[in-house]
């Protein structure tokens, strides 16, 4: 594809996006205006500054989105290599009982301590989603069904594995783990205080870029991405297509249960919670990833975005609203953020029938 | 003997919304279009029948209150589907996540609706519907005394939902055209089936029943609703891959699971399977399990309508 072509279809894509920002937000206005109409607009307008408000607010905002940023690129980088990872909740999950068990059985690691329990987040989040690899794989199981099956499975063995082993008896959750567990705040709290961002905001970062590295510039992530376009072509050309599908899914998996450590070791009063409800931030994750376009870039500014309006929707109490609204509005860009695609497909064809070129 | 009839009866209760969510998700797939928004539309079923519910409770109780409620919920349920129809077959979106969408809004709109109208997100219920004893049949040993005592409408309800599926699917010019378009939508249009109006048919049927199906899971085990339905739409899919997308199958395979939730539900109380030393957690898992197995085992050759999760475009060949 030209280069101009390239930009001219990017900014196609950002403009998709937006559009189906802006009418989840009117969607949202309008049910706003139904159930309160005299402070529909103050608290609408809540919704678009609140994150504004102060530097706490803005703190807010970057911690609410760093778990999230991470599930967004479990379920995003999944998307670029054809597989759709509706199980990142799972593996989050998972993610965060690794880092919980390493962050309080093992204090005498020190300064390495919270490092150690990251590691041991991403380790079980990617085992979490070999499974499912395997199973595409070899049996050729759809990773949509066998990952919601993980999901569940996820959800009791970590409530099962925290009543066994690290449980707080009088709160019904897991203990608090070591104070050398906690990811540190590196200055953070003195530019935003009071708001529990830490670093953790920058291993999001630091993710993004690596991932963003792995899938654009490595021949290794072009073998997935080549994998997820055509299995049989990529077999034909000499990839190993088993092995490639499986790493996909582990490296998701990776992500997600990192994401998991990242909010569990933020030092914020966050314990795993012994109830059956799948953690959302997988669920959340799904969103991010299709408004950020599964561009590793893209999924950033979602995961800001959607920590935006979530922290603005928090101070949407004060007008009798109920936050909830925030969710309505996610999940109407949700759904038509996937019109969208079909906008773009519709467009794509029509230039193609005209040119007679390729698409992508 | 009291208590093997206690957990046979307890396993119908939640085995009824299993099968009829998940005969649901069937009729949806069968058609072409995956329906993984059961979960939601489960939700949305149960939200709005039982607001309805706990409106108009002071002035009507009983069977025909439980009837009207089931009729809101169905057409609840049909409304929320219309949004994954709409997205699945006229713009041909992703139907996953469409699905999705669907999953994430209505426990939103539930716990939305409900804060602003009573400021609290649970709404209570009287339950007025569990009839104590059938007279005549409650009678009948052994079996009256599991379907007929401590019973719901909702039993009979469903299993009448399984005999009228298994005879659409099956035995009518509408069943044969719905498989059709699920296997080969191009075949079916070629000879005159309209295949989005086929496929409009199955998700608002798959609509009905998940939310009927929401409102019959949540009357037997609850006094209030929530906004959530516990993970039952993903159960029912399970339910539904477990089953083969095939009616009888489904029927067995929501008993099972049904069966499973029991035993984890109920296990603490009943001796025999405290002394077995089974963690609670190996019931709760082992539908989801199970279902992995029978995926592993069974995908090579899958039983899955070929055409299910494709979109229908006529103008693509």
């Amino acid at each position: 594809m030209k280069l101009t072509d390239r930009i001219k279809n990017m900014n196609f894509s950002f403009l998709s996006s937006v559009i189906a920002i802006i009418i989840g937000l009117l969607f949202g206005l309008v049910i706003l205006l139904i159930s309160n109409p005299a402070q529909a607009m103050g608290g609408f307008s809540t919704i678009l500054t609140g994150a504004f408000r102060d530097m706490r607010s803005i703190g807010r905002v970057m911690y609410f989105a760093t778990p999230i940023i991470l599930t967004g690129l479990s379920v995003g980088f999944a998307f670029k290599t054809g597989l759709f990872n509706i199980g990142a909740s799972g593996q989050f999950i998972l993610g965060a009982f690794g880092a919980v068990i390493v962050g309080i059985k093992l204090p005498q690691l020190g300064s390495v301590h919270w490092v150690v329990a990251l590691l041991a987040a991403a380790i079980l989040g990617g085992l979490w989603a070999l499974l499912p690899g395997i199973l595409k794989a070899y049996a050729n199981v759809h990773e949509v069904i066998s990952s919601i099956m993980m999901n569940y499975i996820g959800m009791y063995l970590v409530n099962y594995l925290v009543l066994n082993t690290v449980y707080d008896r009088l709160r019904n959750q897991s203990m608090g783990v070591a104070k050398s567990a906690v990811i540190p705040k590196m200055g953070l709290d003195k530019i935003f205080p009071r708001s529990n961002v830490n670093a953790g905001f920058f291993i999001a970062i630091l993710a993004v870029i690596v991932i963003y590295i792995i899938l654009n510039r490595t021949s290794f992530g072009f073998e997935l991405k080549a994998v997820g376009y055509n299995r049989d072509a990529s077999k034909y050309a000499g990839i190993n297509e088993k092995r490639s599908i499986i790493l996909s899914m582990v490296i998701a998996g990776a992500l997600a249960g990192l994401g998991g450590g990242l909010l569990y070791l933020a030092g914020t009063g966050k314990y795993i919670e012994v109830v059956d409800i799948l953690a959302a931030e997988g669920f959340t994750g799904i969103s991010v990833a299709l408004l950020g376009l599964s561009n590793p870039i893209g999924i950033l500014f979602a995961g800001l975005f959607i920590g935006y309006i979530t922290v603005g929707g928090d101070y949407m109490q004060l007008y009798d609203f109920a936050p909830e609204i925030i969710d309505i509005i996610v999940a109407s860009i949700i759904y038509f953020s996937a019109f969208s695609l079909i906008v773009k497909n519709v467009i794509d064809r029509r230039r193609m029938k005209l040119g007679g070129g390729k698409v992508q | 003997m009291n208590t093997i009839f206690f957990l046979l009866r307890q396993t119908l209760t939640f085995s009824i919304p299993l099968l009829v969510v998940a005969l649901g998700g069937m009729f949806s797939e069968r058609s072409g279009v995956v329906n993984i928004a059961l979960e939601g539309i489960m939700v949305f079923g149960a939200f709005t029948s039982i607001l309805f519910i706990n409106i108009v409770q002071d002035t009507m109780s009983g069977q025909l209150l439980l009837l009207l409620a089931i009729l809101i919920a169905g057409l609840a349920g049909i409304l929320i589907s219309l949004l994954h129809a709409y997205a699945s077959i006229n713009m041909k979106a992703n139907q996953v996540i469409s699905g999705t969408a669907i999953n994430l809004l209505t426990p939103a709109v539930a716990v939305y609706v409900a804060r602003m109208i009573q400021n609290v997100q649970q709404i209570n219920f009287n339950n007025t519907f569990r009839i104590p004893h059938v007279p005549v049949l409650g009678k009948i040993p052994g079996l009256g005394d599991v379907l007929f005592k401590d019973a719901y409408i909702t039993t009979y309800l469903g299993i009448a939902i399984l005999i009228v599926s298994a005879i659409v699917l099956y035995k009518t010019k509408f069943g044969l055209r719905l498989r059709a378009c699920g296997e080969h939508p191009h075949a079916a249009d070629s000879v005159g089936i309209n295949v989005y109006k086929i496929r409009y048919a199955g998700v608002m049927l798959s609509g009905m029943l998940g939310g009927i199906g929401g409102l019959i899971f949540v009357i037997p085990t609850s006094t209030n609703f929530n906004a959530t339905v516990a993970g039952y739409g993903f159960l029912a899919l399970a339910v539904l891959i477990f089953g083969q997308w095939k009616p009888m199958r489904i029927f067995f395979a929501s008993l099972f699971f049904g069966l499973m939730k029991t035993i984890a539900a109920t296990y603490s109380s009943i001796p025999f399977l405290l002394n077995l030393g089974v963690p609670n957690t190996i019931f709760k898992m082992t539908p989801f399990v199970a279902t992995l197995i029978v995926l592993a085992f069974t995908s090579k050759k899958s039983q899955a309508p070929k055409a299910s999760g494709v979109p229908y475009d006529k103008s693509i060949h």
